[in-house]
């Protein structure tokens, strides 16, 4: 894109400034616009699950029920209570949505479709998750309120502890991978079971390892079931109590969108991401972002099915198998995975993976960045 | 120009709010200033090219170590009026320390003006080229050539963990609510648990 906006007539710099925008454009409405769909899907599936009809009324088959849900929450009065801190209590949603857009700047929709293919691109998406924790926190504290207070302290508590294991994950997926890379990670897994399948899914070592992502995924976004932060039977509603208006709404999209992330890092990590799932040639017509679409939408399914079926977890279980069972197992993984890697001369024998496609190479990070994952025998 | 821009942004976001971080008066908005410090002292690092150690110093700094300032912060309830009563008597030692700190920053701007520090280049693949990425380059340094003096602070890192845990485990007395037993809770069926009554009008059950 950068190479149109030069062909304007524009300067190196100012021609990827733009397109740089463009491209932020083009990824945070279409997420928008899906976390309105999926959150009609959401209560679909939990209205099929409990034997109701889910939204109808609005739009055909209720299609249109998001778009009036944000048009009533758009029109409501903001109240914020007198004994708030006022600056942070409006900053907290703020943040929450803020941070949920913004990792999905190293996401790859598809081949090249990318909007910053930068080189430590699962560190930054780890690093972005990671201040989600601010905006509850934040916001729990702002209200002066008991319940958002509890809701905050139980979020830090359980995001931390959930993002220990994840980081192991995720190191277990950059070992086998060799890149920290996006784009090289799907390209890795291209062909990954004997040939035949496309993605870490299928590798029985890694397969554990997706079991416990998916779960500390599920723990991370602070979905069902454990949702402990807003447990409506003890929190009325956690950390949003307080909350009205857009402020709310922006705790809602905010939460959406990182669902949305999660399912799609299930899939870049996990499943292959924009490869179709055989790794034989007529399924390649397909468009790419047709298979990664297809398979977020399924984890999201998935997560959907979760919340409709299993019961909350209680506060003790929920650390317990946090620090207990996951952070062991990971670890352990992380030793036989590097273990075996290292036996089988994974990591000698170099096996050029493909290069990522380059798109907008920033000026910025540009002399670090240009280094694909070739180089791992050092 | 938008590298200069970006500097200015992020040199003149940190510096702000690290004079925040001391003039607020809600300790709260303290550590949330030096949070966006952090994270804007994250953006230089990417400027400068180091996007690993950008990234590192996001999820390690922010993501977890602030999270815990906040959260203790957060849960105390600070009194003011007996922070500013010990003023008068903690004066010198601050004059003190503001006058060391003072001839460091000094001591640092003098040697910055007589030029760069020759440290000799380090064997291995540890220059930084445009051909080795970041993470590489630091890898290659760490697990070749200071390979025990990271050993060694992993240990020492251990040693202290382990410390923490012992001095501030207390193990719950026996029988007590605190004590969960995961395999005995799931392994718990309705069988045992509930029993089927039907108990006649005005009478009680005996359980």
């Amino acid at each position: 894109m950068t190479a149109f906006f030069e062909s304007l007539g524009l300067s190196y710099e100012w021609a990827w400034f733009i397109a740089t925008i463009a491209g932020i454009l083009l990824i945070a409405l279409p997420v928008m616009v899906a976390v309105a769909y999926v959150i009609y899907v959401d209560r679909k599936v939990i209205g099929a699950v409990s034997l109701r009809r889910g939204p109808n009324v609005v739009g055909p088959f209720g299609l249109l029920q998001s778009f009036a849900d944000g048009l009533k929450v758009f029109l409501q009065e903001t109240i914020i209570p007198s004994a708030a801190n006022k600056g942070i209590f409006l900053l907290a949603p703020i943040i929450t949505f803020t941070v949920a857009l913004a990792a999905w700047a190293v996401i790859p929709f598809s081949e090249g479709v990318v909007l910053a293919d930068i080189n430590v691109g699962l560190l930054y998406i780890l690093a972005i998750s990671s201040l989600g924790v601010y905006g509850v926190v934040m916001s729990g504290w702002a209200s002066n309120s008991k319940y958002p207070f509890f809701s905050a302290m139980r979020a830090a508590a359980q995001m931390i502890s959930y993002e220990v294991s994840i980081g192991f994950i995720l190191v277990c997926v950059v070992l086998w991978a060799g890149t920290f890379n996006m784009t090289g990670i799907v390209e890795a897994q291209r062909g990954h079971g004997l040939g035949i399948v496309n993605g870490f899914f299928f590798n029985p070592l890694l397969f554990p390892m997706f079991v416990v992502f998916f779960i500390s995924a599920l723990a991370e976004t602070a979905r069902a079931p454990f949702d402990l932060t807003e447990a409506e039977s003890e929190l009325v509603a956690g950390y949003q109590t307080e909350y009205s208006s857009m402020a709310f709404a922006l705790f809602w999209l905010g939460e959406y969108a990182n669902i949305l992330l999660m399912c799609s890092l299930c899939t870049i990590l996990f499943m292959g991401g924009w490869l179709p799932p055989l790794d034989w040639a007529p399924l390649y017509y397909v468009p790419g972002i047709v298979w990664f679409l297809l398979k977020t939408f399924f984890f999201f399914l998935l997560f959907s099915w979760i919340w409709a079926t299993v019961p909350r977890y209680r506060y003790d279980q929920l650390m317990r198998l946090g620090w207990k069972v996951f952070l062991p197992m990971s670890l352990g993984f992380v030793v036989v995975i590097s273990g075996y890697l290292m036996a089988t001369g994974h990591f000698t024998s170099a096996a050029p993976l493909v290069e990522p496609a380059s798109v907008a190479p920033t000026e910025i990070v540009e002399a670090s960045n240009t280094q694909p994952a070739t180089a791992r025998d050092m | 120009m938008i590298q200069a821009l970006a500097f200015y942004l992020f040199a003149g976001v940190v510096i702000a709010s690290a004079v925040m971080v001391i003039m607020s008066r809600n300790p709260v908005h303290s550590v949330l200033w030096l949070i966006l410090a952090f994270f804007n002292a994250a953006g230089l690092m990417v400027l400068v090219g180091a996007e690993f150690i950008a990234m590192l110093l996001v999820i390690v700094y922010v993501g977890a170590v602030a999270v815990l300032f906040l959260f203790v912060v957060m849960m105390l309830d600070i009194d003011f009026a007996a922070m500013r009563a010990g003023f008068i008597k903690n004066f010198p030692l601050g004059i003190a320390i503001a006058l060391v700190l003072l001839a460091e920053l000094g001591l640092g701007i003098g040697a910055y003006g007589a030029g760069g520090v020759e440290l000799g280049s380090a064997d291995g693949a540890a220059a930084a080229s445009a051909t080795t990425s970041n993470i590489e380059a630091i890898g290659a340094l760490l697990y070749g050539r200071y390979i025990l003096l990271f050993e060694i602070a992993g240990i020492i890192l251990l040693v202290a963990m382990i410390g923490a845990i012992v001095l501030t485990f207390q193990a719950p007395p026996p029988g007590s609510r605190a004590q969960q037993d995961i395999g005995k809770q799931i392994s718990r069926r309705p069988e045992e648990a509930t029993q089927m009554k039907n108990p006649e009008v005005g009478k009680g059950v005996e359980l």
